[in-house]
């Protein structure tokens, strides 16, 4: 997993409550087995049948953060929805709330998620619906998202993570390198589970 | 302290605990398909690792298989060559596999329970956010991603925060035609897809306690669908019936032993739950869904919603986009709206006693001649149950499909599809846009309203069948 500390770049607003996984990627783009490579069926189903869909749009073409609505990411359990939108060429999303699974998915793919109130997302959303080309800053770092509207003023809205997936990211570090490091635990809790809890294995 | 049913569970897999860090949290049983796991073999070899538990970890193949020809290598090679890599991982790391043709193939969360290898007290997981049916036996069961499929395989345990509490409560008893997928539609549409992030739900009540364990599977595996991370039910005489003399299950002094401590996972009276939600059993109607997420249904005697009248703008927007796609008039009776395809099957309503509520009312009759039924048992067990009850000729005499096992149509990522702009009922958990083929509208409903729908071909509540 790469790590993530800071990042820059453009954003699109995807004013939509409800992503669910399905959109992000439709299932039958699931069948492959490689991990890389799901660029196209990134919102396929939208970018199809919506010629004024917001990654569509020329101006948006290039965004890295993208900016929806609340319930971002439920439904099915599928990692490929962030691989498809880290292949899509997105480091960031941004969203008043996230479906558990999608969120902790991100984590371990490398994407961030950032949690912003609902007000804080349409203030963003109106900004760069107002200047596609506004950059916007996510630092990890200082649990930060700045931008300046209008060339304006700079606004910096405040995000929380936990602190120990923020030192993960912060890092790259990946989880079952962490988890070795405690195999004696597991072993020490192997040998007092109950005899009677099934195995899948036919005895022998 | 007093403790959650959930928390009990959880508490006693923790691994290792220390500050400013997750626990870790040990799985009894990883459930392993062909759609989610390939990744996750490929990083195990990558890295030079390998499966820690063999033993506690079962795979079969439902997501990609055909229905129809089942017997035969699958047409579609990018599915043929997803189900030959799950067969080469298992072989390699060696894990048990039910492949098609197995008596034991079927989609991942009926065979589990139906092999005894779902059990009270267990912590289970599978690359599949619908892990949470587990729950109905007082398992703490939840979806994962690929790469938390790669993390227990390689060490059989999961860095978890223990999550929120919340008590969905339903007393009273259900009226007749209404059933568990009723009431969790119901509970879905009060608390919103989001209603249950960061929460295990615990479901409870007279209606609850009432229900068999096929009717619990419905209502926890639909827990993903309100946001909850996982949904599960006090096990009880209900659960060890359902359970003794299971290929898995305990047996002798093993089975005392086990049911004397299962007898212990119940919510101590004066456990604090974070959020707590109440339904009236006596008040639900059979529930369908109008629009392209799981929250947004309604009784069957409700119309089509007026955007206009959402407070929310977000609500207003995603209703608006919704009526649009589902191709929907507001202040339609739901009842008006034809449906040209009926699903009966997946992880939702796929067990043989949803294949027994709908065959009792297709019984004798024909479904609409314009609509086409598809039924799709959640297992080859069930299959073969249904068609040592003769039910496969009941649904056939009335003009129904009867296929093999998998999951089907709730997915479409075998040929079972809905064609751009038909329209389904479905006994399946999902109405996302495309989700039972590209442009697809699916109405989500109960095995009793889709065989009443497929009799009319209009959306019907069994009862108002009578007399027809």
């Amino acid at each position: 997993m790469d790590a993530f500390t800071t990042h820059t770049g453009t954003a699109a607003p995807l004013r939509r409550t409800n992503v669910d996984t399905d959109q992000i990627i439709p299932a039958e783009y699931l069948k492959r087995i490689t991990r890389t490579g799901f660029e196209d069926g990134l919102f396929i189903a939208w970018r199809t049948n919506e010629p004024d869909f917001v990654l569509n749009r020329p101006e948006y073409a290039n965004a890295s953060i993208l900016v929806a609505g609340p319930d971002f990411g439920t439904g099915s359990s599928r990692e490929h929805a962030n691989w498809a939108l880290l292949d899509g060429g997105f480091r960031v999303v941004i969203s008043p709330r996230f479906a558990d699974i999608f969120r902790n998915n991100s984590t371990k793919a490398g994407l961030l998620t950032v949690v912003l109130p609902e007000a804080d997302v349409e203030a963003l959303w109106n900004a760069i619906e107002a200047d596609p080309a506004l950059p916007v800053t996510v630092d990890l770092q200082a649990e930060q998202v700045t931008y300046s509207p209008g060339g304006g003023r700079s606004t910096t809205v405040p995000f929380q993570i936990d602190p120990y997936t923020r030192w993960r990211l912060l890092e790259g570090l990946d989880d079952v390198g962490l988890t070795e490091r405690h195999l004696d635990d597991v072993e020490a809790f192997e040998t007092a589970r109950p005899a009677w809890l099934p195995r899948a294995l036919p005895a022998v | 302290m007093p403790k959650t049913l959930a928390e009990k569970v959880y508490d006693a897999h923790v691994v290792r605990s220390a500050a400013g860090e997750p626990d870790l949290l040990y799985i009894d049983l990883h459930l392993v398909h062909e759609v989610t796991s390939p990744q996750a073999f490929d990083g195990l070899r990558a890295a030079g690792r390998t499966v820690r538990r063999p033993d506690l970890t079962m795979a079969t193949e439902d997501h990609n298989v055909p229905t129809l020809d089942i017997l035969a290598p699958i047409a579609d090679p990018v599915s043929r060559a997803q189900v030959e890599a799950l067969r080469r991982n298992t072989a390699e790391f060696g894990i048990r596999l039910a492949p098609m043709g197995d008596r034991d193939q079927g989609i991942v969360h009926v065979i589990g329970p139906q092999l005894g290898l779902t059990q009270p007290g267990m912590t289970i997981v599978c690359g599949d956010s619908h892990t949470s049916t587990h729950g109905a036996f007082g398992a703490l069961a939840f979806g994962i991603g690929t790469s938390e499929v790669e993390h227990v395989l390689a060490t059989q345990t999961l860095p978890q925060y223990k999550p929120k509490q919340m008590a969905v409560t339903v007393d009273g008893e259900l009226p007749p035609g209404v059933s568990a997928k009723d009431v969790i539609l119901a509970v879905i549409a009060q608390i919103g897809t989001g209603g249950g992030q960061g929460y295990v739900i615990e479901y409870r009540g007279s209606a609850i306690e009432k229900l068999s364990m096929e009717a619990r599977m419905t209502i926890c595996n639909m827990s993903i669908e309100a946001g909850a991370k996982a949904g599960l039910i006090a096990p009880d005489q209900t659960t060890f019936d359902f359970l003794r003399g299971r290929p898995h299950a305990p047996q002798g002094a093993d089975w005392d032993a086990a049911v004397a401590h299962w007898s212990t996972l119940r919510t101590d009276e004066d456990a604090v739950f974070d959020a707590e939600v109440h339904l009236d059993a006596t008040a639900l109607t059979p529930f369908v869904t109008w629009g392209t997420n799981p929250g947004q249904g309604l009784p069957i005697d409700a119309r089509v919603p007026d955007p206009a009248e959402f407070a929310d703008e977000g609500d207003r927007r995603a209703a608006e986009q919704a009526l649009e796609y589902m191709g929907l008039t507001p202040g339609t009776p739901l009842r008006e709206i034809e449906v040209d395809t009926v699903f009966l099957g997946s992880c939702t309503n796929g067990r043989i006693e949803d294949l027994r509520v709908a065959a009792e009312l297709l019984r004798g009759r024909r479904i609409d001649a314009d609509t086409r039924m598809l039924v799709v048992p959640g297992s080859v067990a069930v299959k073969a149950q249904a068609e040592t009850e003769g039910l496969d000729r009941v649904f056939t005499e009335a003009g129904a499909e009867w296929r093999g096992a998998g999951c089907s149509m709730c997915l479409g990522m075998n040929p079972d599809q809905l064609a751009p702009g038909e329209r389904s009922a479905s006994t399946s958990n999902r109405n996302f846009q495309g989700r039972q083929g590209k442009g697809g509208r699916t109405h989500l409903v109960s095995p009793a309203v889709a065989a009443a729908t497929a009799l009319t071909g209009r959306l019907t509540a069994p009862a108002d069948l009578i007399g027809v």
